[in-house]
């Protein structure tokens, strides 16, 4: 055996090269799988489509059935006032009180409006007669915008009909003002705040779904077996399989972006070039994580669970669908873990406040700790022989 | 044994009370072997025998319970990263990628080998195979017999001192693996040592040397003829009429171990030839069929030693 044969395969040159070998047949077994590639494009479009438009935390119009037992001209205006605030849509007027209820528990009306006898006269001998607003409140975010905007009708809505004589039923207004400033959503826009999300949660299924077959992949189908009989080490193993996914999730967050800016009207006001550079680093953590899972199962099956298992917390505890700061203590902590938490954070700072680096600091330290911590597991646990 | 003389240089493999267990179950037991350099030695023994973990032992797959060995010289616990340089192991399911055509899983072995033009030499493989009309297509749309010539080829590419070959002709038609065997004699006569496992008696007879394992023990050791030599077995050969009788009557017999029919006539095979003599002597003098002194083959031999190991075990 010549001394050029012997001396082959050492050094850093041939660890890229078999990292290379690696990253290649990865990326030609990944174009041959037609329907997975076409996946991997379409879904984040669907997903997006569907959901940046179909989700509003913020519904309008919302079907309200009302009893009116008083003929008074304030019943009209007041009416008319919720009407105008756009959350009412007085949809049904009932008869009596059983057949409003029965409204509400049907669920045709979401809101049900009890104005009682002797409104307009008891109002006018300034009683502070009541009106009954009974709300399905089954869904508390479905209504609570509706019956924030009640408390702002209830001030002025009467302004215009108590004049004169009777002005001195109007409330007063209070001595000081407060001024709300929505900044960066000042229109309260639920797309403002799903879109970016969305970018943060379809990264993170796909990503982990298709790392975390990858080993087993191999296992199942045997090619395990002499993969490992060959010169090559768990890194390289490791880096050239996550390497195809990246450019993979590059492209996805090309079209998630596009879409975000061109589609939706989601601005940009950060740093476009570092928002990309940290999404490929959120990028990478997930395809650390999904990888994790694969060198832990022993089973595509496996695989899909553990990613699932994996994915809910994110989805539910990190932000993207209900308010972080509305869970207690442990969740909180628990979803400071999370990397997608890092990530929403990071994505919405970055289009809509214009955050910059510094602000976002712990967020990226956090993000690239879970994917240092996630890499070492792979390593250690990626099983260099079948025993 | 004679191999135990072999000058150093001369032993491609040499390992020494192997023990590996799966769940408590012990597959190889305190295998001590020796393998010269340049010779196809052929590994036989039933199914479930230890042959593959042998093998996986060998290339650095497996880490053996307690033992020790070398395998070209690097120490089979602590330089499996070297042997794995210098080893081709063929497994005994297709393992290279199904998806992937015949030129990319050669490339793939040349780049992962870091053979200097990666190219040409998966080029060069494909042109020995035969192959050069069929480079594109997908490894997994194969026939049986050409999977193990691709597998066969992508193991001695980056060009191994030492083959292990997991029964590499199961299930491939005869024509198939008359050229297969023809290749590994080439292989070895170019210096290659090879250690092939099989279960065909044929292909067994091709090998330079054998070695017989069962339920993890190594039970004979040697070339073909010294293994018949080594079991001392006496053989009759029976012909004529009511042998399925006679055969029936044969196994009741003490002295006589074992009673096959093998087309129109009958082979009785006994341990001690004596006593086989004796309790067939009655037999033999009736003149009711035809009785001749016959040789033993290499397929009695294991038999016999497939039942006695199971004595043992059992």
């Amino acid at each position: 055996m010549s001394a050029q044969a012997n001396a082959r395969g050492r050094g850093f040159r041939a660890s890229f090269l078999r990292w290379y070998a690696m990253f290649v047949k990865e990326l030609i077994q990944l174009r041959r799988d037609r329907i997975t590639f076409a996946t991997m494009i379409f879904i984040p479009l669907a997903q997006l489509l569907l959901f940046g438009y179909a989700i509003n935390t913020d519904p309008r119009n919302l079907p309200t059935a009302v009893l009116i037992q008083d003929d008074s001209p304030f019943v009209r205006t007041f009416l008319a006032a919720m009407r105008a605030s756009k959350y009412f849509e007085v949809t049904y007027v009932a008869a009596s009180e059983a057949e409003l209820d029965h409204l509400l528990l049907s669920g045709k009306a979401q809101f049900g409006v009890q104005i009682p006898a002797n409104f307009g006269r008891d109002l006018m001998r300034g009683e502070r007669p009541a009106i009954l607003i009974i709300a399905d409140a089954t869904d508390p975010s479905a209504t609570s915008g509706a019956v924030s905007a009640l408390q702002g009708l209830t001030a002025s809505v009467f302004t215009r009909d108590l004049q004169g004589a009777s002005a001195s039923l109007n409330a007063k207004p209070a001595p000081f003002e407060v001024r709300v400033h929505r900044r960066y959503n000042p229109a309260g826009e639920t797309r403002l705040n799903i879109v970016p999300g969305l970018m943060g949660t379809i990264l993170t299924l796909t990503m982990l779904i298709f790392t975390a077959l990858s080993v087993t992949r191999e296992i199942e189908r045997g090619t395990m077996e002499s993969l490992l009989s060959m010169p090559i080490n768990p890194v390289e193993i490791m880096l050239g399989k996550i390497a195809p996914y990246v450019l993979i999730g590059g492209l996805q967050m090309g079209l998630i972006l596009g879409a975000a800016y061109w589609l939706f009207g989601v601005p940009v006001v950060g740093n476009l070039t570092m928002l990309i550079a940290l999404s490929v680093l959120f990028i990478i953590n997930n395809l650390s994580i999904g990888y994790t899972f694969s060198t832990i199962a022993t089973n595509q099956l496996q695989a899909m669970q553990m990613s699932f298992f994996f994915f809910l917390p994110n989805l539910l505890l990190s932000g993207f669908m209900f308010p972080f700061r509305g869970m207690p203590d442990w969740a909180q902590v628990v979803g400071e873990i999370l990397p997608l938490t890092h990530y929403l954070r990071i994505v919405r700072g970055v289009m809509l406040k214009g955050a910059t680096f510094a602000d976002l600091e712990w967020d990226v330290t956090a993000m690239t700790l879970f994917m240092l911590a996630a890499m070492a597991v792979a390593v250690a646990r990626f099983r260099q022989t079948l025993d | 044994m004679a191999i135990a003389t072999i000058p150093d240089g001369d032993i491609a493999i040499d390992v020494a009370h192997l023990t590996k267990s799966f769940n408590g179950r012990a597959v190889v037991r305190d295998l001590t072997m020796q393998v010269r350099k340049g010779l196809i030695y052929g590994f036989l023994g039933p199914n479930g025998s230890g042959k593959t973990t042998t093998l996986r032992m060998l290339c650095g797959l497996l880490t053996p319970d307690s033992g020790h060995g070398t395998c070209l010289g690097f120490d089979i616990l602590t330089q499996a990263k070297e042997i794995k340089r210098h080893v081709g192991y063929m497994t005994q399911r297709f393992s290279l990628y199904a998806d992937l055509s015949i030129r990319e899983n050669l490339e793939f072995v040349a780049r992962v080998h870091d053979l200097p033009d990666p190219r040409a030499a998966a080029k060069a493989a494909i042109d020995r195979l035969g192959l050069s009309n069929r480079a594109d297509q997908l490894a997994g749309e194969l026939s049986g017999g050409w999977k193990q010539r691709l597998a066969l080829g992508a193991c001695i590419l980056p060009e191994p001192r030492l083959l292990l070959l997991d029964e590499p002709t199961a299930g491939v038609d005869p024509k198939a693996r008359r050229d297969f065997w023809d290749e590994i004699h080439t292989l070895a006569n170019e210096g290659l040592t090879v250690l092939v496992s099989t279960h065909y008696m044929d292909e067994a007879e091709r090998c330079h040397e054998i070695a017989y394992i069962a339920y993890g023990d190594l039970l004979a050791v040697g070339t073909v003829d010294e293994v018949i030599a080594g079991a001392h077995l006496a053989n009759w050969i029976v012909t004529g009429e009511g042998l399925a009788e006679l055969a029936r009557q044969l196994r009741t017999l003490p002295g006589v171990d074992m009673v096959a029919p093998f087309g129109a006539s009958l082979h009785v095979v006994g341990r001690d030839a004596q006593k086989l003599d004796d309790a067939t002597a009655e037999l033999r003098a009736s003149g009711a069929q035809v009785w001749a002194r016959g040789e033993a083959t290499l397929e009695d031999v294991f038999i016999d030693l497939m039942g006695r190991s199971k004595d043992n075990f059992a």
